[in-house]
């Protein structure tokens, strides 16, 4: 129970935390149909955080609800992987990051259809179809800037190198994750990460970009320590609730 | 940045009880495919339809508003191309 707690907190959070940074997009997408799409897909990402932390909260038992869990915590209590975090850059950065991170929510969520947690199970069936078509936009968007001009394939390049120190958080696993996985409420991740690589290199292929070599990793987020980004992030997300406390609107 | 603008594309969708697609606007996309991702995103994040047309507008030729006369008014005097001077027998509907 506790583990499941704590798993559902780090894809909420990734949920969360990737929809709060796509909404400050909300009104400077680069062209209005993309100013759209982008915050179609943050919306998306919070919707699938409300059902995350509901039943996380559920599970808890302390009478928290998905708002405490979303607004009220502090930053070393976010498990979200430092790659969401990551600021929004230039287009080519967020795009990167958003295919990074569709193409492991993807897997994740097919893997989950089958958990033998019920609720888990509900929750990636009805988030499959959404991260589907995150993936197709971002796929799209990565290939077009790779084969795309001098500056957009510089760029995209450039944003591959930076995002890549990230990715392999993604399949971060601890006791919490190896426990969850011998009882077949989620998949053992590492074995995602095969899958993912090959499939980002499909995609990187078409788009002409290159993966960076012997380049090392980096990220704690999984285990609450994260970048300097998210105490801004933070500030700006929880604002409302902090100093007007259980305002609803 | 570039001041080359993206062509422009008209979109249809068909409603779920529609059985044609009808034009609902148009919007700009590099290609095809980002056309038809745009108008899901644009034309029906309010589940306004389940399929999309998307066609480049440029494609389209239209008939030239200066020839309207030409075009369609000929047809206002021909009443009897509607047929209304036939008596229906009884028990047809939907007439």
């Amino acid at each position: 129970m506790e583990h499941t707690y704590k798993f559902l907190l780090r894809i909420g959070d990734d949920s969360l935390i990737l929809g709060q940074r796509l909404a400050e997009l909300c009104g400077h997408g680069p062209i209005l149909e993309e100013d759209i799409a982008l915050t179609n897909i943050s919306l998306d990402l919070i919707g699938q955080a409300t059902n995350i932390y509901t039943y996380a909260a559920q599970l808890e038992g302390k009478g928290r609800d998905a708002d405490a869990l979303a607004f009220l915590r502090l930053e070393h209590q976010y498990l979200n992987a430092i790659l969401v975090e990551q600021p929004n850059g230039n287009f080519a950065d967020t795009l990167v990051r958003q295919f990074f991170f569709d193409v492991y929510r993807k897997l994740l969520f097919e893997q989950l259809l089958t958990s033998t947690d019920e609720q888990v199970a509900a929750i990636a069936e009805k988030s499959l179809k959404e991260t589907r078509y995150h993936l197709k936009h971002s796929s799209e968007w990565v290939i077009r800037l790779g084969d795309g001009t001098e500056l957009s394939k510089e760029r995209a390049q450039f944003a591959i190198l930076d995002l890549w120190r990230y990715t392999e958080e993604l399949f971060y696993m601890d006791e919490t994750e190896i426990q969850l996985a011998k009882a077949g409420v989620i998949p053992n991740l590492q074995d995602l990460k095969p899958l993912w690589m090959e499939h980002v290199l499909s995609i990187l292929n078409i788009a002409t970009l290159k993966l960076p070599e012997n380049q090392g990793f980096f990220g704690a987020g999984r285990q609450g320590r994260h970048s300097e980004y998210m105490g801004f992030l933070l500030a700006q997300l929880q604002y409302m609730q902090r100093v007007y406390p259980n305002m609803q609107w | 940045m570039s001041t080359n603008e993206w062509p422009l594309w008209e979109v249809f969708i068909r409603s779920k009880q529609g059985l044609n697609h009808k034009h609902v606007g148009s919007l700009r996309a590099a290609d095809a495919e980002m056309a038809l991702q745009n108008a899901r995103d644009v034309y029906t994040r309010r589940s306004e339809g389940i399929s999309i047309w998307v066609v480049q507008s440029a494609l389209i030729t239209a008939s030239d508003p200066a020839d309207s006369e030409a075009y369609f008014e000929p047809s206002d005097s021909k009443v009897y191309r509607h047929p209304t001077f036939y008596d229906l027998p009884d028990g047809i509907e939907h007439m």
